[in-house]
């Protein structure tokens, strides 16, 4: 029993990881109708940039929680002002296309330069070390993860659903044309929406530097589970894929428990019971 | 019609078979089939094709009129990418020798090939033993290191400094079920104990269910039977959840360099672990290593896996130069290079056995304190060796078909 509990918080980490890189995805998706293929590559970034900032710059964990998403968010508007925004309105198959061709380019850049093993970095010291909870040792960086992870996915539901920034930004997405009449700058609001979706990845990046290997592939392994996310939860619902995110990650958890061979495949296996049941994924409104 | 064609493609192979007796041809064509995108791209890829040019350009070959090509493919850990580029090098390509070829079962599918084909492997990245004993073949050899030595070498190191009861984290393919089993056999030969396994899948990026798994077990030893960047991220992951500060001791059953190098040794530091090469291992090494790291993209050092290339391929020079001319016969060849004694600046003298396995030395390290190390890539204390005749499977316990008893 008490592994059990151990498995279930330790998927809850995963968790925070999935649902911080699906809401990005969803708030592009929602917002953009792009399918962001770079999101992996991007999320790489963060942890590079991470790590860059530690090793060139001497500026260290804290600041880079910050720094990371703003420069990979700007990365990112650049992206979309002089790639992306040209195929709006096109089939979503052209973006899809793009962002993947971006981040084969960019991983293979970084593969280039440092190789596939990774590089180090550090836990800072203010989350070093781990607690006892009577059933398992819970490092404190973990437990970090989790509240910040949280905390970040809520304040972003909560800026799209329920500020009258998210409001005209969600009327943008229905109806361009009105609302460029009510005198609002709906390109510079979708380029700023993709910089914010950019940057939840590369603060999802920074997070996981100090738990993963800082490697070029980091986020190309991650992003196909991340993707399965956003399906089951629903194209382009931010609480959706928050929601999805975290009860992957314990399923996934307990599968690491149960039957670790298939722990890798779990999730598309739900993934498949929920396109063939309700296609438009748990909380998604038919379109 | 049909009977046409068939003395016609006879005649052709007449015809072939005879300039080849007659005009002593001098081409090779090395395929290095490695990971070249993936996540043991660094321990063999591009090191491992650099390596294959080196060895070419020391041969000193060309002077003597020989014509020496090299291709390199991605088989992206997929062993039926690797049939399919291996069958296309043999059949179009006319490749002569594979080179590399790491990841277990990217190995043992090539290996069916290159026997069927009567081409030649010499397997320097694969680490199944399986290759020179159930699936041993006359076309292949198995360079550089392997799980029975690696289990042999490590294993009972780690059993005799009190390590009695161990916890396998496994790599749930060929590979890492070769390298459990040995290493539990060598466990249990030795007086210890295995009190449970996890499998995980290839290329996991999260290991620390596994690791709470294995911490509950409360085994001394937790064995990693992986490689690559799944081990260095089982490493980084087991000192934050504290299996070392909580007594339990972590092997590291296959390491290479590029891992040490990846996670720091202020990680590393203390790992004990078993490889045949280390660049700083005397004059001869250093110089190779030193060559090779100025021409590597990211100035790496080469690895075990690289390192066996470049020697391999040395031997095989040596073995077609006397043979006079490239029969493009792998039996034939292969045969040659198992009678004469193998001599190379990188692993020293060797011997190849009639199951195709090459001996030579294996050397236990641990890895260097941050205060030890003089600089990057100074990472290995040697503190054990093993010599070539006793790190190795004995000839007498092998299921070879190869070997008469």
């Amino acid at each position: 029993m008490q592994a059990l509990y151990a498995q279930l918080l330790v998927g809850l980490i995963n968790g925070s990881f999935y649902a911080l890189l699906s809401l990005g995805l969803a708030v592009i998706f929602g917002m953009l109708n792009i399918i962001n293929f770079a999101h992996g590559a991007l999320y790489m970034m963060g942890a590079f940039c991470a790590y860059f900032l530690l090793n060139l710059a001497g500026i260290g964990y804290w600041p880079a929680l910050i720094i990371a998403p703003i420069v990979v968010g700007i990365f990112g508007m650049i992206l979309e002002r002089t790639m992306l925004q040209w195929l709006s309105g096109l089939d979503h198959l052209y973006g899809l296309l793009l962002t993947f061709g971006i981040a084969l380019i960019v991983q293979g850049v970084f593969q280039n330069y440092f190789g596939s093993s990774g590089l180090p970095y550090a836990i800072p010291d203010e989350l070093k070390g781990g607690m006892n909870l009577g059933f398992m040792f819970l490092p404190i960086y973990r437990g970090w993860v989790v509240v910040f992870s949280l905390i970040v996915c809520l304040a972003t539901w909560y800026l799209i659903e329920k500020t009258r920034l998210g409001a005209n930004l969600r009327a943008a997405t229905e109806n361009p044309t009105l609302v460029r009449a009510f005198g609002i700058n709906v390109p510079r609001m979708i380029t700023l929406t993709y910089g914010l979706g950019v940057g939840l990845a590369a603060l999802a990046g920074v997070l996981s530097a100090p738990i993963n290997q800082v490697r070029p592939l980091m986020g190309a392994d991650l992003i196909i589970v991340v993707f399965a996310v956003v399906v089951i939860g629903g194209m382009g619902s931010i609480m959706g894929s928050i929601i999805t995110g975290f009860s992957l990650g314990v399923i996934e958890g307990l599968t690491k428990y149960f039957y670790p061979e298939a722990s890798n495949t779990v999730v598309f296996v739900l993934m498949v019971l929920v396109l063939l049941v309700k296609p438009t994924g748990l909380t998604g409104r038919a379109a | 019609m049909k009977q046409k064609i068939s003395a016609l493609l006879f005649g052709t192979a007449l015809t072939l078979a005879a300039s080849g007796a007659l005009a002593q041809d001098k081409n090779i064509k090395i395929g290095v089939l490695t990971d070249n995108s993936g996540l043991y791209s660094d321990l063999g890829g591009a090191g491992s094709t650099l390596a294959a040019q080196m060895a070419i350009e020391d041969s000193g070959l060309a002077a003597k009129g020989w014509k020496i090509d090299v291709i390199s493919a991605d088989h992206q850990n997929k062993p039926d990418i690797a049939t399919t580029i291996a069958r296309q090098w043999i059949d179009v390509e006319k490749v002569d020798i594979f080179m590399d070829v790491l990841n277990s079962g990217v190995a043992l599918a090539v290996n069916n090939l290159v026997k069927e084909k009567n081409a030649i492997m010499i397997n320097t990245g694969a680490a199944t033993s399986d290759l020179t004993n159930a699936q041993c073949s006359p076309n292949t050899i198995h360079w550089v290191y392997d799980t029975y030595m690696l289990a042999n070498s490590t294993g009972q190191a780690l059993v005799k400094s009190g390590g009695d009861t161990w916890y396998f984290l496994t790599a749930d393919y060929a590979f890492g079920h070769a390298l459990e089993r040995d290493t539990a056999a060598v466990v249990v030969k030795s007086g210890g104990k295995v009190i449970g396994n996890v499998r995980h899948p290839l290329n996991s990026s999260d290991f620390s269910s596994f690791l709470l798994q294995a911490q509950a077990s409360k085994a001394k030893i937790v064995g990693m039977a992986n490689a690559g960047g799944d081990t260095t991220n089982t490493i980084k992951q087991a000192s934050e959840f504290g299996i070392v500060a909580g007594g339990q001791k972590l092997a590291g059953l296959l390491l290479f360099i590029t891992d040490v190098h990846s996670l720091g040794l202020k990680v590393a530091q203390g790992l004990n672990f078993t490889e045949t090469f280390y660049w700083d291992l005397n004059d001869d090494t250093r110089a190779f290593s030193k060559r090779f790291s100025e021409r590597m993209k990211n100035k790496a050092m080469p690895s075990m896996v690289q390192a066996g290339v470049y020697s391999g391929l040395i031997h095989y020079f040596k073995t077609v130069d006397a043979m006079g001319g490239n029969p493009h016969d792998g039996i034939k060849v292969v045969e040659k290079m198992k009678a004469s004694p193998t001599d190379d600046p990188l692993f020293g003298k060797g011997t190849i056995r009639a199951d195709g396995r090459k001996l030579h030395p294996a050397y236990l390290f641990e890895v260097k304190k941050p205060a030890e190390s003089k600089g990057p890539w100074d990472y290995y204390k040697l503190i054990g060796t093993t010599p070539g005749d006793q790190a190795f499977r004995p000839l007498s316990e092998s299921a070879c078909p190869l070997v008469k008893k």
